[in-house]
């Protein structure tokens, strides 16, 4: 765009980019990825040290990308390199079930079969997801990565925003994108309010190596204390996400690794065989946090900085990346129109269009969970009554799976096949 | 008649800060132009890459051309002109809108040549222009043939007009003025006399007799539900777009 990197009163002093990002997680490179695809220049400040993105141990955590996603990554040039690091889901299960029980009698069947469009999604371990964004951010042209750094101020200008990091340094852009997750500082210094609750529930993360194959299967069982689910890494190796009440978690987390395995195994049963851990155990309080603008003045919020959600359904870093992919595309149709891509109109584009569906996702993930999170015997009835249902409807079915590989609503671009 | 904003008064000055604001803000009182400058653009934008042929991905891809906005009002379509290379003159027929229009340039940082007058006038100057910009104006003025005339005379030979205009038809009559009018009072009553609305057909009939060869027509059509415009190739019922070409 405009004198890119184009030096303003004290040259070396302040380093000017059409696009600021905070965040160097994964929708910040990511991002900065598709911007710099749509001519733009960017500077991402992140706020952990270079090594800290790069370290290649196996930590135990793991994203269910959905088919939507994964078509992001490829679409990025990023997918060629993680393929065969990749698992396929090629079926969901999901059933009501009660330590020791195992599954209900009626349960859920999603085939990817039942889609046109392939597997529902992939399961790809967040060391080798976020390596690769690492490694492609760094070689786009235009787009510059500022490790180790935080912001203290920000300032929007009529045309455009300057930004003050703790090193002392000042960036200027026409637009500051916060990926700073749900407790985002650019969020809170453009003024933008939070609204949300937490649901008295930790999710407990892991990975396990188990003696049967998954078969490519995901498994999620909806339990009284909250939902388990049990996705295929490559291997015989699995992701565990596993909710129970807080003050159950923080003694559970707070076991050995044999107690740890001992609580764990009785809740989904002997159908993987012997069960070890592999890499750490995390904890995630689950809480929702919703901003109430998406965007303001030279600002635009994405992924969980805009909507931290429960992640019930895994939808977390998808909903992240279909930000990602919306922005995106916002932004380079405005320019290549000759649009102000910073200016209030072309955000509000962006905040439309993502607004509806994550409201939606909010209060769907939301209301699933206190419907599934119960051990009422009528729930339970009724529950297995309406899996029972859905078993027998296949349209009802496949728009499910259709949702659950991020198939429906508007998609950008950057999601389609 | 060049506008550059020479007046000294600070009142004046902040006046025109005021006003400007108001044309570039979105949910302000020029509301439905912001809602439809984004398919106005598409359009425009896709016609002259394709008469010049230009590269919209590239970096200001409309570099060496002159571009004229007829009814240029604050600026919302010459500001995206300027930003893609363009060397753009803006001119409007109401006095008001001139510094108003130039005080945004001057924040947008974009150098743009705003004019009070109109389209004979600058015939009279003599000026030319690879690109005529002649969007919601026909159905306002009193002669339409001597105004086409007009805009026929401002282009270079193989330059490119886009003119866009409202059908007349019952449809037309209820979105443009009782729906935009009158229910959503997007726009001040009167604002549109429905009797001087053109059809496409009498459109390409006045823009061959002013000289010039109508290459594309699209409409504009209003989406109520996800309360955006998008181009439509073949409802040109309400709001509606056509590309013409001088000979070379």
């Amino acid at each position: 765009m405009d004198n890119p990197a184009a030096g303003s009163i004290f040259p070396g002093m302040t380093k000017r980019s059409d696009i600021l990002i905070t965040g160097g997680g994964l929708n910040g490179p990511a991002l900065a990825l598709a911007l710099s695809r749509a001519g733009f220049s960017v500077t991402v400040i992140d706020a952990l040290p270079r090594p800290a993105r790069e370290a290649g141990g196996f930590d135990g955590r793991s994203y269910a990308l959905a088919l939507a996603s994964q078509r992001l990554l490829a679409n990025l040039g990023l997918w060629t390199d993680l393929a065969d690091r990749a698992q396929p889901m090629l079926e969901i299960k999901v059933s009501d079930g009660r330590p020791g029980e195992g599954p209900a009698p009626f349960f859920l069947h999603f085939d990817h079969a039942e889609i046109e469009e392939g597997p529902m999604g992939y399961m790809l371990e967040d060391r080798f997801l976020r390596r690769a964004l690492l490694a492609a951010m760094e070689a786009a042209p235009g787009v510059t990565h500022l490790a180790e750094e935080t912001v203290v101020s920000q300032e929007a200008t009529e045309a455009g925003i300057a930004v003050t990091l703790a090193s002392g340094t000042r960036l200027e852009g026409g637009l500051l994108v916060g990926c700073d997750g749900r407790s985002s500082g650019t969020a809170r210094r453009a003024g933008i309010r939070r609204q949300g609750h937490g649901y008295g529930q930790t999710a407990l993360v892991c990975a396990i190596a188990h003696e049967k194959p998954h078969h490519g299967i995901a498994h999620q069982f909806f339990m009284p204390s909250g939902p388990l689910a049990i996705l295929p890494l490559p291997g015989n190796r699995s992701s565990i996400v596993w909710s129970e009440r807080d003050a159950a978690a923080r003694e559970i987390q707070a076991l050995d690794a044999a107690e740890y395995l001992a609580a764990l195994r009785p809740r989904f049963g002997d159908f993987l065989g012997d069960i070890a851990l592999e890499g750490d155990r995390f904890t995630y309080p689950l809480s929702l946090s919703l901003a109430e603008r998406f965007v303001a003045p030279r600002v635009a919020l994405v992924g969980d900085a805009a909507h931290g959600l429960h992640p019930i359904a895994g939808q977390g870093l998808n909903a992240g990346l279909r930000d990602v992919a919306a922005l995106a595309q916002v932004l380079g149709e405005a320019r290549r129109r000759g649009e102000e891509p910073g200016a209030l109109p072309v955000l509000e584009r962006y905040e439309q269009w993502r607004r509806f569906d994550t409201a939606a996702l909010a209060m769907a993930t939301d209301g699933f969970n206190a419907l599934f999170s119960n051990d009422s015997p009528i729930l339970r009835i009724g529950r297995d009554l309406g899996m029972g249902l859905m078993s027998r409807l296949p349209r009802l079915r496949r728009g499910f799976i259709r949702e659950a590989a991020g198939l429906t609503g508007e998609l950008p671009e950057l999601m389609r096949g | 008649m060049t506008a550059t904003i020479n007046t000294t008064d600070p009142a004046e000055i902040a006046k025109f800060e005021a006003m400007a604001a108001e044309w570039w803000d979105p949910q302000g009182k020029f509301k439905p132009l912001h809602m439809l400058n984004p398919c106005r653009l598409d359009y425009i934008c896709s016609q002259i890459a394709a008469e010049f042929d230009r590269d919209l991905a590239g970096e200001r891809p409309f570099a060496g051309l002159r571009i004229l906005d007829i009814g240029c009002g604050g600026g919302l379509l010459c500001e995206p002109m300027a930003r893609l290379g363009a060397e753009v003159v803006g001119v409007d027929a109401a006095a008001g809108n001139i510094p108003v229009a130039a005080t945004h340039a001057q924040q947008s940082g974009l150098e743009i040549d705003y004019r009070h007058g109109t389209a004979e006038a600058l015939v009279d100057e003599g000026e030319r222009f690879d690109v005529v910009l002649n969007m919601e104006v026909v159905e306002h003025v009193a002669d339409p043939l001597a105004y086409l005339t007009a805009c026929h005379d401002l282009l270079k030979p193989g330059g490119l007009m886009v003119c866009s205009t409202i059908n007349r038809n019952p449809k037309s009559f209820a979105m443009a003025i009782v729906g935009a009018e009158w229910v959503m009072r997007w726009l001040p009553k009167g604002t549109h006399d429905w009797a001087k609305f053109i059809t496409p057909d009498e459109l390409f009939d006045l823009i061959a007799r002013a000289g010039l060869e109508p290459v594309d027509r699209k409409g504009f059509v209003f989406n109520p539900v996800t309360w955006q415009w998008r181009l439509s190739a073949r409802d040109l019922s309400v709001n509606y777009v056509t590309a013409s070409t001088r000979a070379a």
